[in-house]
Order: C-alpha cells, then sequence, then structure tokens
C-alpha cells in the first residue's frame, strides 16, 4: 500500500500551480465571463507547451503518456485557479476518448494545444460549442465525435458560471465513435470535475481564512470567533475527506479497476458536498461584500455551483454508490 | 501510488484472519464495562497476547510482532470485522504506550509494557477532574515532593475515568509548581491504584453500565520511578501523543468498516422484505458507506504520510470529528431502518448511546474544531 504521490508527481503539480498564478489571477477568470470564447487562447497555448493538455495522449503522437493519477493534481490547481475553458473535457475525456480512434492528426492537434476538444454527456447542453474545433457528445450510448461544420442549429444557454458558453446544439452528420467506451469517458469527466471541485474548494476556504484574518469587528479579527472557525473546520472536515476518494479514483480508473463506477461516484458526491459547503461558507464569512457582483468570491462559487452538477449531480452518484454497495434495482427484484 | 495489498500483507490478514476464527469467543460477549462482564473481556484479550496478536505493531520483546502501521490497519479490519469488540486494554496499549515509547525509560518499559499487553495491569487514564474538563489544563490534583522518601505525594480528585472500577493503574497529570500557571508546572504519573490513600468510586454511564469512576488521591506515594518524563513537563508529554486518541490508533477504520457492514446487511434484510418505506434511507446508508470509505482512505494517505518519516500533526483533529459523528450517523442510521421498534434494548441501541460519546470525549469535538481552525487553518487564538 502507498497512498501518496511522486516527488516528480507534487513538482508537475507545483509547477502548474505557478503557471497559473501567473496566467490565470482572478482577472482573467473575470475576463472569460464577459467577452471572447470563454478561453483564453495564451493560457491554453501555456498548458499545451508544458504538455498538461496531452498528459494522457500518446507519446508517439506528442502525449506525455501519463495517467489519472499524475492528471488528478493538475486538474485540481486548475479548479483552484478557477481556469476557464474545457481542460477537464479536453484533457481527461477528448483526448483518451479519440486515441486509437484513426484520428491521430486530431489527437496531436489537441495534446500540443493547438485544437480545443470539448465534450458533453448529450447535444442538449454542450459547453464552450462554438469556440472548440472538435465536440464528443453522447448520442444514446454512443459518443459522437463532431467538427464545427455539423453544427446546424445553436441556442445558447445562460449558466450561472457565465465563463461556460453553454449551447444546445442540433447536428448532422459527424461521426459515431464506435471504439470509444461511454461509460469510461463519463466516469473520467467526472473524476476530473471532481478533481476540479477540490482545488475550488481548497481556494475558497484559503481566501476566506485571509479575509477572516484581517476583517475586524469589535475591535478583533473576525477570525477569532468561534463560530467562524467552526464554520471553516467543518468545510475543512468535507474537503480532507473527500481529496482521498478523488484521488483513489483516479488510481482506480489509471488501473482499470472493477470498482471504477463506485469509486468514480463516491469521488463525485463527496467532492460535489465539500464545495458546495465551502462555497456557502466562504459567502457568509465575508459577509455582504462577498454578495457583490464586484468581489471575486462569485466567480468560484457559481463555477463550484456548476460543476457539482456536471457529468452527474450529487444525488445521481451517491445512487450509483447505493447501486454498487446496496446491490442495485435489478438485484432487488 | 499503489493501493493494491502486497502479498506479504495478504499473506498477514489471512494468518489474523485464521487466527481469529479458530481463537475467538463465542459472541456476542457481555459488556465489557460490567461486573460479569469484564473478566470475559480480560479473558480474552488475555488469549489475544497468548496468540502473539495483542499488540501486533509492538517490537516482540514486549510481546508483539514488529508488524508495520500498514499491518497494524489490516489487523484491526479483520479483528471487528470478526465481530469482536472493543478492547478493554484500550487506553493503556493506545494511549500510554506511546507515550512510554516517546518519553519512557528502559525500566518503565520493561516494567510495564508487557504486563499491559498480556492485560495483567490495566491501565486507566486520569486527565479530567470536577473543574477541568476541555480545559485540561485547569488541574488542580497536585503532587508535593517528599525527598526523603524519593517521590511524590499526591492529592486530588479525577473524575470520568473510563474503566477506571476495572482497572489497576492509572496515568495522569498533577501539579508539582504550585507557582506555574496553567500548563506549565504540571508531571505525568504512573500511578499504582492499589497504593495506600486511593479510593476508587464507580460511576454509571448514560447507559447504565459502571463505565465511569471518580479516583481520589489522599496522600499518595509515588516514587522517582513513575514519573513519566521530566517533572514539570507533563503538559508536553501528554500532548505529543493526543495525536493517538484523536486519530489514527485508538479507533481504527476497520471498526467503522465492521459497523457499515452490519448496516448494509441490515438494509438488505429489510429491503429484501419490503420493509423499507422510506426511499430516502437508501441514499443515507450509501452515504454511511463512504463516509467509512472515506475514513479508511483519509487514514491510509496518514499511514503513508507516518510511514515517510513525519508525525502526527494537528490534522488528527480532523480525524476526531469524522470518526466519531460518523459514528452517530451510522447507528441513527440503523435506528431509522428499524423503525419504530428501535427504542427496544439491542446492539444497535447500545452501540448508540456509547457513540455518543465520541464527540465528548478526547476533547470535545467543539474543541477539536477550534483546533482545526487554529492550528490546521491558521486562523488567530483570541
Amino acid at each position: 500500500m502507498d497512498f501518496g504521490f511522486t516527488e516528480d508527481q507534487l513538482a508537475f503539480r507545483d509547477a502548474v500551480r505557478d503557471l497559473l498564478r501567473d496566467r490565470c489571477p482572478p482577472a482573467a477568470v473575470r475576463a472569460a465571463w464577459s467577452g471572447g470564447t470563454g478561453i483564453d487562447a495564451d493560457l491554453w497555448h501555456a498548458l499545451g507547451a508544458m504538455g498538461i493538455l496531452g498528459m494522457l495522449g500518446p507519446p508517439d503522437l506528442g502525449g506525455l503518456g501519463l495517467n489519472e493519477v499524475d492528471l488528478v493534481l493538475i486538474l485540481e490547481e486548475t479548479g483552484r485557479a478557477a481556469m476557464p475553458g474545457p481542460v477537464v473535457e479536453h484533457t481527461a475525456v477528448g483526448v483518451p476518448a479519440l486515441t486509437g480512434t484513426g484520428h491521430d492528426d486530431v489527437v496531436a492537434r489537441a495534446v500540443a494545444g493547438q485544437s480545443v476538444i470539448t465534450c458533453a454527456p448529450s447535444a442538449d447542453r454542450v459547453g464552450w460549442a462554438l469556440a472548440a474545433d472538435h465536440l464528443i457528445v453522447g448520442d444514446g450510448d454512443r459518443l459522437r465525435l463532431l467538427a464545427p461544420a455539423d453544427i446546424t442549429a445553436s441556442h445558447a444557454l445562460e449558466t450561472v458560471d457565465r465563463s461556460r458558453r453553454d449551447m444546445a446544439i442540433g447536428w448532422s452528420g459527424g461521426e459515431l465513435l464506435d471504439r470509444a467506451d461511454v461509460g469510461l469517458a463519463r466516469d473520467r469527466a467526472a473524476l476530473g470535475t471532481a478533481a476540479q471541485l477540490c482545488g475550488l474548494a481548497t481556494h475558497l476556504i484559503e481566501v476566506t481564512v485571509d479575509y477572516a484574518k484581517a476583517r475586524r469587528q469589535f475591535g478583533v479579527a473576525i477570525g477569532t470567533y468561534q463560530a467562524l472557525k467552526h464554520h471553516l473546520a467543518n468545510a475543512t472536515l468535507l474537503l480532507e475527506h473527500a481529496r482521498p476518494a478523488v484521488y483513489r479514483a483516479a488510481w482506480t480508473v489509471a488501473t482499470g479497476g472493477s470498482e471504477r463506477e463506485r469509486d468514480v461516484s463516491m469521488a463525485k458526491a463527496m467532492a460535489g458536498d465539500a464545495a458546495a459547503r465551502a462555497a456557502r461558507v466562504a459567502l457568509q464569512c465575508h459577509g455582504a461584500i462577498g454578495y457583490t457582483w464586484e468581489h471575486d468570491l462569485h466567480l468560484w462559487m457559481k463555477r463550484v455551483w456548476t460543476l457539482e452538477r456536471a457529468w452527474g449531480g450529487t444525488a445521481y452518484h451517491r445512487a450509483r454508490v447505493a447501486d454498487a454497495v446496496l446491490g442495485g434495482p435489478a438485484a432487488r427484484a | 501510488m499503489d493501493l493494491s495489498e502486497t502479498p506479504g500483507q495478504q499473506a498477514f490478514r489471512l494468518e489474523a484472519r485464521d487466527w481469529l476464527e479458530a481463537n475467538k469467543p463465542p459472541l456476542p460477549m457481555p459488556p465489557g464495562d460490567t461486573a460479569d462482564g469484564f473478566p470475559v473481556h480480560r479473558d480474552w484479550e488475555r488469549r489475544l497476547f497468548e496468540g502473539g496478536w495483542a499488540v501486533v505493531s509492538w517490537p516482540r520483546e514486549f510481546g508483539g510482532r514488529d508488524a508495520s502501521l500498514w499491518e497494524w490497519l489490516i489487523f484491526e479490519e479483520e479483528y471487528y470485522r470478526a465481530g469482536l469488540p472493543q478492547r478493554v486494554a484500550q487506553n493503556g496499549i493506545f494511549l500510554l504506550a506511546p507515550t512510554l515509547f516517546e518519553f519512557g525509560t528502559e525500566d518503565q518499559r520493561s516494567r510495564i509494557l508487557r504486563r499491559m499487553a498480556a492485560v495483567e495491569d490495566l491501565w486507566c487514564q486520569g486527565w479530567s477532574e470536577p473543574d477541568a474538563g476541555s480545559d485540561l489544563a485547569g488541574i488542580k490534583s497536585r503532587a508535593t515532593r517528599d525527598e526523603e522518601a524519593g517521590g511524590w505525594r499526591l492529592s486530588g480528585q479525577k473524575t470520568w475515568t473510563t474503566r477506571g472500577a476495572f482497572c489497576s493503574h492509572l496515568f495522569g497529570l498533577f501539579r508539582t509548581d504550585p507557582e506555574a500557571e496553567r500548563h506549565h508546572g504540571m508531571t505525568y504519573f504512573l500511578v499504582d491504584l492499589a497504593s495506600a490513600g486511593v479510593t476508587v468510586r464507580p460511576v454509571d454511564k448514560l447507559d447504565g453500565d459502571a463505565g465511569f469512576a471518580e479516583v481520589f488521591f489522599d496522600d499518595v506515594f509515588v516514587g522517582d520511578d513513575d514519573v513519566l518524563g521530566g517533572v514539570n513537563e507533563g503538559w508536553n508529554v501528554a500532548m505529543a501523543t493526543t495525536g493517538s486518541e484523536r486519530g489514527l490508533t485508538l479507533r481504527s477504520p476497520g471498526r467503522f468498516g465492521a459497523v457499515v457492514d452490519r448496516l448494509v446487511d441490515l438494509y438488505r434484510r429489510k429491503d429484501a422484505l419490503g420493509l423499507i418505506d422510506d426511499p430516502a434511507l437508501r441514499a443515507e446508508v450509501a452515504g454511511c458507506w463512504m463516509e467509512a470509505e472515506a475514513y479508511r482512505l483519509a487514514t491510509a494517505m496518514t499511514v503513508t504520510r507516518l510511514s515517510a518519516g513525519h508525525r502526527m500533526g494537528p490534522e488528527s483533529s480532523l480525524n476526531k470529528v469524522w470518526w466519531s459523528e460518523m459514528d452517530i450517523h451510522l447507528h441513527e442510521t440503523a435506528l431509522r431502518l428499524l423503525g419504530d421498534d428501535a427504542d427496544l434494548e439491542g446492539p444497535w441501541l447500545k452501540g448508540f448511546q456509547f457513540a455518543l460519546s465520541g464527540p465528548i470525549y478526547a476533547g470535545t469535538n467543539e474543541i477539536q474544531r477550534n483546533v482545526i481552525a487554529e492550528r490546521v487553518l491558521g486562523l488567530p487564538r483570541r
């Protein structure tokens, strides 16, 4: 048994943290809300150059040939920075789903950060649909690869997290990815989203601790009050028990474990709960200043609200755990 | 990262499972905190020692088998999976022993540890006093120097002493410097409860068992060789190993995994009979399973860090709040499954009442949340 990361994995994580601190400050998150495609092209290229976008890609196409255990720490950092764009869909889902499907050119460009792949459970709601170079959408129990030219209609959906540019799309043509494993693709997406939720919760707790140290009322820092301490301790409790579940799910996916659905769903449900609590506590501890559009807090909070529901909400994933642990509806009949 | 067990760990698991299966007493055993039940538990734990399974992670010279922390976790899983009860020797082997390993003299270790593991001596913890609960630094019991006799004379009162009515020895904190304030001037003493001047008065717990005691000290002599750590160093000695009480060693994940297994069984039996009238219970049971699994995983991360040479820090308060509140959640969920007859005496009701003590002992969860906020997150104390 060894439930830790290697020096290399941690060093890579630290390098990504530094890059995002530089290149993805809160102003960049805010900018993605107000204009453009919702994707910061310079940042995307920088991540491509660093190898992030091709972590799961095959080395002969320029990928790093790593696995979900390597990737999970990196995606957590992208959540911590509330990085805009489909980094989970592109990196954790799109690249591996297209690998070995005869689209080597697509994979090679995606790995290098020269293109953007978005993915969605169905065409009814696709994030960054008009910005992506390739779209992979659920089509019944299979995956369909679409190009922008295959989109015949689009209707913008205004998500609470306005960086996403979600669309309901109509399409014609494209290609069914016969060999792609839909369940695996969805679980990779849920796992990556769970990692981002942990990162978001980490940031929300950190900035709230900082605020509680600085803000003074009744002559003392509000962080001295036990009521605030307990709010923040409760959020920390959930986060520090969700994180191991997310790391374990990464290991299960990376090793092709038989309990993949159970472990991924546990990770997504616990990370969703932890991030939702962190967001709630962060707002309450900030008070009125956090309730303004101008303050950055809501950018993180609203990302949590959206990702908590993305790739299966908490109730869905909890029910999948229940089926795995208690026996499914079929077993009960 | 590799979450699979090594062949050695698998072999250890099977060896433990086989031994426990072949040697375990008739179950369920009577409650350990009763005059009738206590000897049954003591005899079982002596059998455990004879088999070499009482303290697997200790060195062989004290009755252990030099097992790694991973193997200790595996043993605990097998122990509770076999349906066996919590140990009456626990406060000695899980709380005092780590302190002896860190601060004890060679003489103390050789006098105390093996007898403790063999349940020849049974140790209780003497920390709380009538006016010092969460505020442990407020203790008033004192020790005065007896230079002529080469030791100390204890006086005062300890309370809520778990299993005090059945124990032979007590480890506790006493004030040795009356001038010093609060956390200073305390010393950690090892006391034979058969000494002249000790009075033990049993106190019944919430569930009616005599699980508590008040212990009175009236000029009780303790020799210098029964001071653990330095004189006036008691606070630091005691705090150095509170991590074991709050976190890893006192409440292993295996204990809660076994409770969840029983809860899942209960759900399935009720479900098969069509007796689950509230569909929310399904999600609730799944939530219980996830909490116990998360505790197991968080512990595995901690053991990975400890195995790499890190020390247990204030994050042990996270463990303590988690397992104690989870334990209540598991039992409350079972009582909901049992329905309107859940107030009839039975193992779940008994376990529920014990679980309610979890957020109180070993530092209340209110104090633990303060520790998390101040020492993990860095919020200001005042």
